[in-house]
């Protein structure tokens, strides 16, 4: 396992990005020669930090349509998930101490959910619809006169489906309910427009879009205002919504990871859907029982979740050691409990062991993809041979009909 | 996960894989596990008259750990009378394989494998007394 062979293919693009070098080439004069305090009032060297902070904020709030003004930056989604909802159930939770949210939310929206609860707050986890997305319906049903803010992703971190956040926008907004969405899987993958989709708080991640690891924003409306409780406190900065010194560097790269992304998104949308449903295509011409988690139009770009059956998920990765992709397997997890996000969709739980995470992004080429393919249906065809429940499917044995021993 | 360089060589190059005729009186058939729960082991032995395991064939659904425990323990029980092989202890294989402690479910699951076929050959042949398995 140790020695170091050629850098494995990666793909694995929902997990995180490499930085693009034209946004690493961006900051790099903030760490020496431009090293200011943004917050320095007295002395060029504030000033221009604070200049290359206004640029990337603006560059932030373009992507999704907002004013810069409402950009609150933070170290990434994980504390932008945390701020929007307690900072919002802080605020308004007396009157209104009731929230919704989605069961296959990033684990950082659910744990804040669940430490809001331990707190008195009322939560309501909506399901999800065999294909990943949620039942407008449901959503509707669930609004009550002490709701302050309802909380679903733009796009999920495993299954790439994409929530249709416009309409859930238009039901919050018609109910007087806030509407915050995780779009860390989504800025830079999908257009958006915060007053379009009337979207009232959004939490993006640089990472995920070729910007630097440790930054991201919390968009939060004006107008009409909403309101948070800051989570972090000191010397007021971020409008006092998030206090700390600004990265300038980082700051600098996620800007120019962000305008990067909106001048390229529309060409580079039709490049990663024309590579991914070709991977789709060649795995399902070569492999009988290939199964696509999530809604198959409604899905972004790069992801692909496919799910192996008879094969476990873990088992398939110790087998293509080159290539660098995800698992929704419980083996890979400490909790040897498979992914909730695919119990959720209703998918079997044998066949949630057999999942693998495709994710493709900018530097993903076909010729790594046509390596990856052929090496992963090579392993799954190994597998298979050695799989008992491949036996008894090919005997005709429904492995549902037996009766298991749950260990 | 680290895995120490044996249980990759079983991983790798599994000994024993196959299937037997389960009905054949002289093979004991031991399916252990669940799919729900992401391991299936499916062992078989073959015993001699004499009462030794003379060959011994293995499928498993499961990580990487779960096939190489169904894997080590093909080889172990070949040559083995009946009451040696049932004897086998998960400890035994957890650390011949060095499996990390989220792992030691694959080495017991591959000890009920091969007590499970022990007792359905046994069952099979009137020896009547059936012992532990699932």
């Amino acid at each position: 396992m140790n020695e170091l062979k050629a850098k494995p293919i990666y793909l694995d693009y929902q997990a995180t990005t490499p930085t693009d070098p034209r946004v690493v080439d961006a900051m790099l004069p903030y760490f020496t020669e431009k090293f200011g305090n943004p917050h320095s009032r007295n002395h060029s060297y504030g000033w221009e930090a604070e200049d290359a902070v206004e640029v990337a904020r603006d560059q932030v709030a373009k992507i999704i349509g907002a004013s810069s003004k409402e950009i609150i930056f933070t170290s990434g989604a994980t504390e932008s998930n945390n701020l929007a909802l307690k900072g919002v159930m802080k605020f308004y939770g007396k009157k209104k101490p009731h929230l919704i949210t989605v069961v296959t939310e990033h684990k950082c929206v659910l744990d804040s959910a669940r430490h809001l609860e331990q707190e008195g707050y009322k939560v309501t986890y909506l399901g999800v619809k065999e294909n990943g997305l949620i039942d407008l319906d449901q959503l509707k049903a669930a609004i009550t006169d002490e709701t302050a803010i309802v909380s679903v992703m733009g796009v999920n971190n495993e299954i790439g489906v994409i929530q249709p956040i416009k309409a859930i926008g238009e039901i919050c907004r018609e109910r007087g309910v806030f509407f915050h969405t995780d779009c860390a899987q989504a800025v830079g993958k999908i257009p958006l427009d915060v007053d379009d989709m009337k979207i009232d708080l959004m939490s993006i991640s640089a990472h995920k879009l070729y910007g630097p690891k440790g930054v991201g924003a919390l968009y939060v409306r004006r107008r009409p205002r909403v309101r948070v409780i800051a989570q972090i406190t000191g010397g007021g900065q971020e409008r006092g919504m998030r206090s700390g010194t600004l990265p300038t560097p980082l700051l600098v790269g996620f800007g120019k990871a962000c305008e990067i992304a909106q001048n390229e998104m529309a060409e580079e949308n039709a490049r990663l859907t024309e590579l991914r449903d070709y991977t789709l295509k060649r795995f399902r011409d070569r492999l009988d029982d290939v199964f696509l988690n999530g809604d198959e139009e409604q899905r972004v770009s790069g992801n692909l979740n496919i799910s192996f059956a008879y094969v476990e998920g873990e088992s398939l990765q110790m087998g293509i050691k080159n290539i660098a992709v995800s698992s929704g397997s419980a083996c890979t997890s400490a909790s040897l409990e498979p992914s909730y996000v695919l119990r959720a969709l209703g998918v079997d739980e044998e066949l949630a062991h057999t999942s693998l995470r495709i994710g493709i992004g900018r530097f993903t080429t076909k010729e790594e993809l046509d390596e990856a393919i052929d090496a992963i249906s090579t392993e799954v065809e190994r597998l298979r041979e050695m799989s008992p429940l491949w036996e008894m499917a090919q005997e005709g044995i429904d492995i549902k009909s037996i009766e298991w021993a749950e260990h | 996960m680290a895995y120490s360089e044996k249980l990759i060589d079983h991983y790798e190059n599994p000994r024993n894989v196959g299937s037997m005729d389960k009905n054949e009186t002289s093979v004991g058939t031991g399916l252990v596990g669940a799919p729900a729960c992401g391991d299936v082991m499916k062992l078989q032995i073959k015993v001699t008259p004499e009462g030794i395991i003379e060959d011994a064939k293995f499928k498993t659904f499961g990580c990487g750990s779960a096939i190489a425990s169904s894997s080590l323990i093909t080889e172990w029980v070949k040559g083995k009378s009946l009451d040696e092989a049932g004897s086998i202890k998960n400890s035994q294989i957890a650390a011949e394989l060095a499996l990390p402690p989220v792992k030691i479910h694959c080495s017991i699951l591959a000890e009920d494998a091969i007590k499970a076929a022990i007792s359905d050959y046994k069952t099979k042949n009137g020896q009547g007394e059936v012992e532990a398995a699932e």
